[in-house]
C-alpha cells in the first residue's frame, strides 16, 4: 500500500473530449444527434439484452422504456422491490419549462438557470437538452397517472423554488419523488408482466465484466441466498445513484451505495468531479452517536422562518430566554438583500461558520434556530399550519419539540452528489457499452444542483436520452462475441469478487462495519465537507489509507457468505467507500478554487464568498483508476461556454 | 433507558424460529426504533453472535421497507412507520416483543425480514396505466377536477409496506390493492383500463394467497399513510361495476 | 360471470352480502309477525294461516310460503358455504399467529364466524322445534303455533337457546349489515355514520323484537 503523499501526486493524462455532442446551434443539437444515431431494427431488438442496475427514477424509467422498445432488459435492485429506490424520498418537485404561468419561462431560461446554478461547471449541450426534455417529462408522467397538484380549474399547479424567479416546479404535495417513482415503477411492472424485463430484486451488483474492452455483464450477489452469479448483456446501464453515504450520515437511504459505480471505475470508467457534493442547509440535526441518518426538511421553510443563533458563545439559555438584541440573525445581517433565502451552499456554510465559532445550539452545538415566531405573529398560526403543517409534524415526531412554540433546530447535511461516472453526450462512460444515468453520472448539474432538478435529470436520462442513444451503440455493434460463465475473464472477475467477500469474513477482527463507516464519515465531514482546506484534505488523505489498513485487519463480519447477511453487505460497501473517499479528497485538493458545493477556504473573496477560478479550473476533472492507493490519472474535459457567460455569483 | 427485547429469530426461510430475549441498556429516548436495533446489533456482532436481520432503507418513512410488528402492532404503537417510531414512545424497563409481518403470502426470509414480492405481482397484474414513453399527449390536454386529483393522490400515497396485511386478522391485501385501484381508476387517464385493472388485480391478490376482507378495519388503523377503510368499499364498487360490464360483453 | 363472482374473494363476499340482506329482510317481516302473539291466539294463528294462503288464488295453497322457504334455504346455503370457504382462505393466509396478541376489532366483528355457526345451529333447532315439531317439547300441534310457542318458551332450555341465539343475531347484524353495505360498494365517508346507525338500530330492534316473545311467555304476559 502506498503512502498518501504519493496518492496526492497524481499525473495528468490526455484530455477527454465529448465526441458525441454535435456542433451547431445549441437548440438543434439534440435533434441532430437523434437523427445521426443509428437505429436497431425493431425485429432485432429482442435479440439484444441490456442490463440495468438500479430502479430509481433513472433506472426504472430506462428499464421500462427500453423494454417498450423491444429490448430484453435484465434489471437489478438491492431493495426487496423496485418501488423502494431512494428517488422515492425526494420531496420538493420537478422543474419543467412549460411556461404554464406565462411568467417568462422558456427552455432557454431553464437552461440558463441550471448552468448558472451549477456555477459554470456543467456542459452546455447536456443542460440544454435537459431543459428541452423537461416539458416531455411532465406530459409522460401525467399520462401515467402521476397525481400532480392541480388547481381548481383542473390544470396543473406549479410553485417556485430556490435560485430562480419563475414558477416552474411541478409537485405532488411533499412527495413528488414518490409519485414520479411509482409512475416509473408501474411502467416497469407492466413490462415485467409482459416478460420483457427480467427483474432481480434483492440482488446487488458487485462488479462489472469487461471483455475485449466492452462492458458485457455484471457480477451480482443474491442477497437472500448469498449466491454470486454472472449476468451477460450487450450493454450495461448503471443507474445506481449517488455516493453521499461516503459521509455515513447523509439524507441518503441507509443502503444507497457506491459499489456499482466504483467497481465500474476500477474497470476503466473515468470518475468525474467526485468532490462536488451538495450539502443541504435545512436538515434535522443529529441527536447523538446513535444517529444513523439525517432527515431533510423542505427548504421552502426558509421562505417564512428566520435563522438565528445567540450572539454570545456558549449561550446555554433556552431560546425564549434570549432577548431580541442578543440574537444574531446572521443571514439577514450578512446578506441583507437575499436574507434567509440565499442558495443552499451559502446557507450551509454560514451555519457551519457560526457553529464553529461556538455559537451553535442544541446537543453538541451543531445546530441553528429556524424560528417561526414572527411568521406566526404575522400570518397567524392557522396560516403557518396550512403551509407547513406536515413538515412541522415530521419535525415534532423526530425531535419531540413543538416548532409552533420552540424554534426549530436545523443543520446542514450531505444530500446529493453532483459528481459521478464521466459520460459523454450519449451518456456513455469511457468503457464502451457501459452507460451511466441519473445521479450515478457526473451529470448536468456542474458544481451545484438546483432544487427540483434531480428528478428532472433522472427521468430525462431514463425515459428519453438513454433509449435514443443506446440504439446507436447497439446498432453499431450488432454482433459481439459470445460471453458466458466459462470465459476466462468472467472467471477471473467472479473469483476476485468471491475472494473479496471471503476475506471480509475471514478477518474476524474486533470492529464492526458501522464503526469504520462512522469513522470514515466523520473524517470526510470534517475535511471534505462544507469547507475544505489544503491542509485538512492532506490530513484526510493521510488518514484514509490508515483506516483502510485497519479495516482489513480489524473488521468483524459475522455469519457466512451463503446466507442473508446484512453485515457482509455493509462491509463490502465500506471497502469501496474507503477508496472513493480518497479520490474525493484528492479531487477537492487539486481543485484549488471554490465553486458551487466545493468551497476551498483558500479561494474566497474578501467578503468570504466562493471565488471561482475560471482560467485554471474551467474543466470537468475525470479521474482514471490505477490501483488502490496509487495516484490516479487526471483527464480534463474543457468546458466551453458559448451561450451562458460565466459570472461571479453575488447575493449580498 | 433499559429495555428487554423479545425478538423473533429465524435463520432462514425453511428453518424453525423462536423468540429470543435480549437486554439493551443506555437507550436514548431520541433514538428511532431501528437505531435501537442497530445498537443491539453492534453488541451482537462484537459478541460474535448473528445480528438481527430487518428490512430498512430510507429511514424517513417513505420507502416502505421497514416492517416490524411491535407489541402486536404493525409499526408499533404510533401511527407511523417503524423507522419514524422513537424510543420515547416506550418506558424505561419495558419488555418489547418484535415479530415479523405474519402472512402466508409474506414468507419469512430471515428473522424479521419477509418476502413481499406478492405486492409487486399485484401491481404487475394491472396497477399501471399503459402509456409507453413518447406516446403522451400534452399534459394540459385533459383537465382533472381537483377533488379527483386529490382523491388519486390520497391513495397514491401508499408506500407498499404491508402493514395492512400484517395487521389484518385474515392477512388480506385489500387495502393495498384498493389504494392502487382507486388512485388509477379515478383519473381520466386510467379510464380505458378501469375494468380490467380491478378484475385482474383482485384475481392476482387472491392467487397470491392473501385472505379475504371481513372489514375488521385493522388495516386502515395500522396504515402509516392513513389510507382509509372506505378505499376498500370503493374497490368493491369498482369490482362489481367491472364484473357487470364484463358480463354484458 | 357467476363463475367469476364465485371464484373471487370479493365475489364471494358479494354473495354473502346479498344473501345476508335477503335473510335480514325476511327477519324483519318474521319479527313483525311474531309480535302478533301479543294480540292473542286467534290473531296469531290466523296470521299463520294467512301465510299459507298468501297469493291465492294465483298461487296454489302454501306455494308462496314454499317459495320463501326455497329462497331462504338458498340464501342460508350460499351464505354459509361462502363463509366457510372464505374463512378457510383467511385462516390459511395467517397460518402462524403473533406471539404478542392484542384485542383489536369490535366484539361484533370478532364473533362473526362463531356467531354464524351458532345461528346456523339455531336455525336447525328452530325448524325442528316449531316447523316440523320433531324436537318440540310438548306434543306439537300443526296449525296452532300460538300454543307451540308457549310450550317452547315454557322450558328453560328453549328460552336459553332462543335468547342466546337472538343476542348472537344482534351482533351478527350489527357488523353484517354495515359490512354488506361496504361489500356492495354502498359505503362512503359521508354515509358511514348513517350506515352504522342503521346497522345498530336494525340489530337492536330485531333482537328486542324477537326476545320480547320468550320474555312475555316467561313473565306470563302471554299465556
Amino acid at each position: 500500500m502506498s503512502t498518501s503523499s504519493a496518492y496526492a501526486d497524481y499525473t495528468t493524462g490526455e484530455p477527454v473530449v465529448d465526441t458525441k455532442a454535435p456542433e451547431g446551434p445549441i437548440a438543434e443539437r439534440w435533434d441532430k444527434r437523434r437523427f445521426e444515431a443509428k437505429l436497431v431494427n425493431p425485429a432485432n431488438r429482442r435479440k439484444h439484452t441490456v442490463i440495468v442496475v438500479g430502479t430509481g427514477l433513472a433506472g426504472g424509467s430506462a428499464g421500462a422504456t427500453l423494454a417498450e422498445q423491444g429490448y430484453h432488459v435484465v434489471q437489478f435492485c438491492y431493495q426487496d422491490s423496485p418501488r423502494r429506490a431512494h428517488s422515492i424520498a425526494a420531496q420538493g418537485g420537478i422543474n419543467a419549462a412549460k411556461n404554464y404561468r406565462n411568467d417568462g419561462d422558456s427552455v432557454h431560461r431553464l437552461f440558463y438557470d441550471t448552468v448558472k446554478g451549477g456555477d459554470f461547471r456543467a456542459r452546455e449541450s447536456n443542460v440544454h437538452r435537459l431543459a428541452q426534455i423537461s416539458v416531455e417529462i411532465i406530459d409522460q408522467c401525467v399520462a401515467q397517472g402521476v397525481p400532480f397538484a392541480r388547481e381548481y380549474g383542473g390544470l396543473l399547479d406549479t410553485r417556485s423554488f430556490g435560485g430562480v424567479q419563475v414558477s416552474r416546479t411541478f409537485y405532488a404535495r411533499g412527495q413528488t419523488g414518490q409519485q414520479l417513482l411509482l409512475g416509473a415503477y408501474q411502467a416497469l411492472s407492466r413490462q415485467i408482466a409482459a416478460g420483457n424485463v427480467e427483474m432481480h430484486p434483492r440482488t446487488e451488483m458487485l462488479d462489472l465484466i469487461v471483455v475485449d474492452g466492452r462492458a458485457r455483464g455484471i457480477v451480482a450477489r443474491d442477497l437472500v441466498t448469498g449466491k454470486i452469479d454472472t449476468y451477460f448483456a450487450d450493454a450495461v446501464v448503471l443507474a445506481s445513484g449517488g455516493y453521499g453515504n461516503v459521509f455515513y450520515l447523509s439524507t441518503n437511504a441507509m443502503n444507497s451505495n457506491a459499489t456499482a459505480v466504483w467497481r465500474a471505475h476500477r474497470r476503466g470508467a473515468l470518475f468525474a468531479n467526485p468532490c462536488f457534493t451538495q450539502i443541504h442547509p435545512t436538515c434535522i440535526p443529529r441527536t447523538g452517536d446513535h444517529q444513523s441518518k439525517l432527515t431533510l426538511m423542505s427548504e421552502s421553510l426558509r421562505n417564512d422562518g428566520r435563522i438565528w443563533v445567540p450572539k454570545a458563545r456558549g449561550d446555554q439559555r433556552p431560546p425564549h430566554r434570549i432577548p431580541e438584541d442578543e440574537r444574531d440573525y446572521y443571514l439577514e445581517r450578512i446578506y441583507p438583500s437575499f436574507g434567509n433565502l440565499v442558495p443552499r451552499d451559502i446557507a450551509s456554510r454560514a451555519a457551519k461558520n457560526v457553529c464553529d465559532e461556538g455559537r451553535g445550539v442544541g446537543p453538541g452545538g451543531q445546530g441553528v434556530y429556524l424560528d417561526f415566531a414572527d411568521a406566526i405573529e404575522r400570518m397567524g398560526r392557522a396560516a403557518v399550519e396550512a403551509k407547513y403543517g406536515n413538515l412541522f409534524d415530521m419535525y415534532q415526531r423526530i425531535t419531540d419539540e413543538d416548532p409552533y412554540r420552540v424554534p426549530m433546530r436545523i443543520y446542514p447535511a450531505v444530500h446529493y452528489t453532483m459528481g459521478g461516472l464521466w459520460v459523454d453526450y450519449d451518456l456513455r462512460t469511457t468503457v464502451p457499452g457501459l452507460f451511466a444515468i441519473g445521479e450515478a453520472n457526473f451529470s448536468d448539474h456542474g458544481a451545484n444542483r438546483l432544487g427540483a432538478s434531480a428528478l428532472m435529470q433522472g427521468l430525462a436520462d431514463g425515459y428519453f436520452v438513454l433509449p435514443a442513444t443506446i440504439n446507436d451503440y447497439l446498432a453499431r455493434h450488432p454482433r459481439q462475441g459470445e460471453v458466458g460463465p466459462e470465459h476466462p475473464v468472467v472467471q477471473e472477475v467472479l473469483a476476485e469478487t468471491e475472494d473479496r467477500l471471503h476475506l471480509l469474513l475471514a478477518v474476524d477482527g474486533d470492529r464492526t462495519p458501522d464503526s469504520f463507516h462512522r469513522e470514515l464519515g466523520e473524517l470526510m465531514w470534517e475535511f471534505c465537507g462544507m469547507a475544505r482546506t489544503e491542509s485538512g484534505l492532506r490530513k484526510a488523505l493521510e488518514r484514509i489509507p490508515q483506516i483502510r489498513e485497519e479495516f482489513w485487519r480489524r473488521i468483524k463480519v459475522p455469519g457466512t457468505g451463503e446466507e442473508f447477511n446484512q453485515s457482509l453487505e455493509k462491509a463490502n460497501r465500506i471497502v469501496d467507500y474507503l477508496e472513493l473517499a480518497e479520490l474525493m479528497c484528492l479531487d477537492a485538493l487539486h481543485r484549488a478554487e471554490s465553486c458551487g458545493g466545493h468551497f476551498r477556504e483558500e479561494s474566497q473573496t474578501p467578503d468570504g464568498e466562493a471565488e471561482r477560478k475560471d482560467d485554471t479550473f474551467s474543466y470537468a476533472a475525470a479521474w482514471e483508476f490505477t490501483g488502490t492507493g496509487t495516484a490516479p490519472v487526471l483527464h480534463k474535459e474543457d468546458l466551453v461556454f458559448e451561450y451562458v457567460h460565466p459570472t461571479q455569483r453575488s447575493y449580498a | 433507558m433499559k429495555l428487554t427485547l423479545r425478538v423473533w429469530r429465524q435463520r432462514a426461510a425453511d428453518t424453525e424460529g423462536a423468540m429470543s430475549t435480549y437486554e439493551v441498556d443506555d437507550i436514548s429516548p431520541d433514538m428511532s426504533f431501528l437505531e435501537m436495533l442497530d445498537t443491539l446489533n453492534e453488541e451482537l456482532i462484537l459478541r460474535g453472535e448473528d445480528p438481527v436481520a430487518f428490512d430498512h432503507d430510507c429511514r424517513e418513512g417513505i420507502c416502505g421497507a421497514c416492517s416490524l410488528v411491535i407489541n402486536g402492532d404493525a409499526h408499533g404503537p404510533e401511527r407511523t412507520t417503524t423507522c419514524q417510531l422513537h424510543m420515547r414512545s416506550f418506558a424505561d424497563g419495558d419488555t418489547i416483543d418484535v415479530e415479523p409481518w405474519r402472512a402466508s403470502a409474506f414468507p419469512v426470509i430471515k428473522d424479521l425480514v419477509v418476502d413481499r414480492s406478492a405486492f409487486d405481482r399485484i401491481i404487475q397484474a394491472g396497477g399501471y396505466i399503459t402509456a409507453p414513453t413518447g406516446s403522451a399527449p400534452e399534459a394540459h390536454a385533459t383537465a382533472v377536477a381537483k377533488p379527483d386529483a386529490d382523491f388519486a393522490f390520497e391513495h397514491a400515497e401508499c408506500i407498499g409496506c404491508g402493514a395492512c396485511v400484517a395487521a389484518c386478522p385474515n392477512g388480506a391485501a385489500m387495502l393495498f390493492t384498493s389504494a392502487k385501484v382507486n388512485h388509477l381508476n379515478v383519473l381520466p387517464q386510467g379510464a380505458p383500463e378501469r375494468e380490467t385493472r380491478v378484475l385482474d388485480m383482485v384475481a392476482r391478490m387472491d392467487e397470491e394467497g392473501f385472505g379475504g376482507c371481513t372489514l375488521a378495519g385493522e388495516c386502515a388503523t395500522a396504515c402509516p399513510k392513513g389510507i382509509p377503510l372506505v378505499s376498500i368499499t370503493n374497490m368493491n364498487k369498482e369490482w362489481l361495476r367491472a364484473t357487470r360490464k364484463a358480463g354484458k360483453r | 360471470m357467476a363463475r367469476t363472482v364465485w371464484d373471487s374473494s370479493v365475489g364471494k363476499k358479494t354473495v354473502m352480502a346479498v344473501s345476508g340482506l335477503i335473510m335480514l329482510a325476511y327477519l324483519v317481516v318474521h319479527m313483525l309477525g311474531n309480535l302478533k302473539i301479543f294480540f292473542g291466539s286467534a290473531e296469531f294463528n290466523g296470521y299463520a294461516h294467512w301465510l299459507r294462503t298468501l297469493g291465492e288464488p294465483f298461487l296454489h295453497h302454501e306455494w308462496a310460503l314454499w317459495i320463501v322457504r326455497v329462497v331462504l334455504v338458498a340464501a342460508v346455503v350460499a351464505h354459509a358455504t361462502a363463509a366457510y370457504q372464505l374463512s378457510r382462505r383467511d385462516l390459511r393466509a395467517r397460518p402462524r399467529k403473533y406471539m404478542h396478541t392484542r384485542r383489536r376489532a369490535s366484539y361484533a366483528t370478532r364473533t362473526m364466524r362463531w356467531g354464524g355457526v351458532i345461528l346456523g345451529l339455531f336455525i336447525v333447532w328452530h325448524i325442528l322445534d316449531l316447523t316440523t315439531g320433531t324436537v318440540h317439547p310438548n306434543g306439537f300441534q300443526s296449525g296452532h303455533p300460538y300454543q307451540n310457542v308457549i310450550d317452547t318458551f315454557s322450558t328453560w332450555y328453549g328460552n336459553v337457546i332462543y335468547v342466546v341465539a337472538m343476542l348472537a343475531l344482534g351482533l351478527h347484524i350489527r357488523h353484517g349489515f354495515w359490512s354488506a353495505a361496504q361489500t356492495l360498494g354502498a359505503g362512503s365517508r359521508t354515509r358511514d355514520r348513517a350506515l352504522k346507525a342503521t346497522a345498530n338500530i336494525l340489530a337492536l330492534v330485531l333482537t328486542l323484537g324477537f326476545v320480547s316473545v320468550p320474555v312475555a311467555v316467561m313473565t306470563g304476559v302471554v299465556s
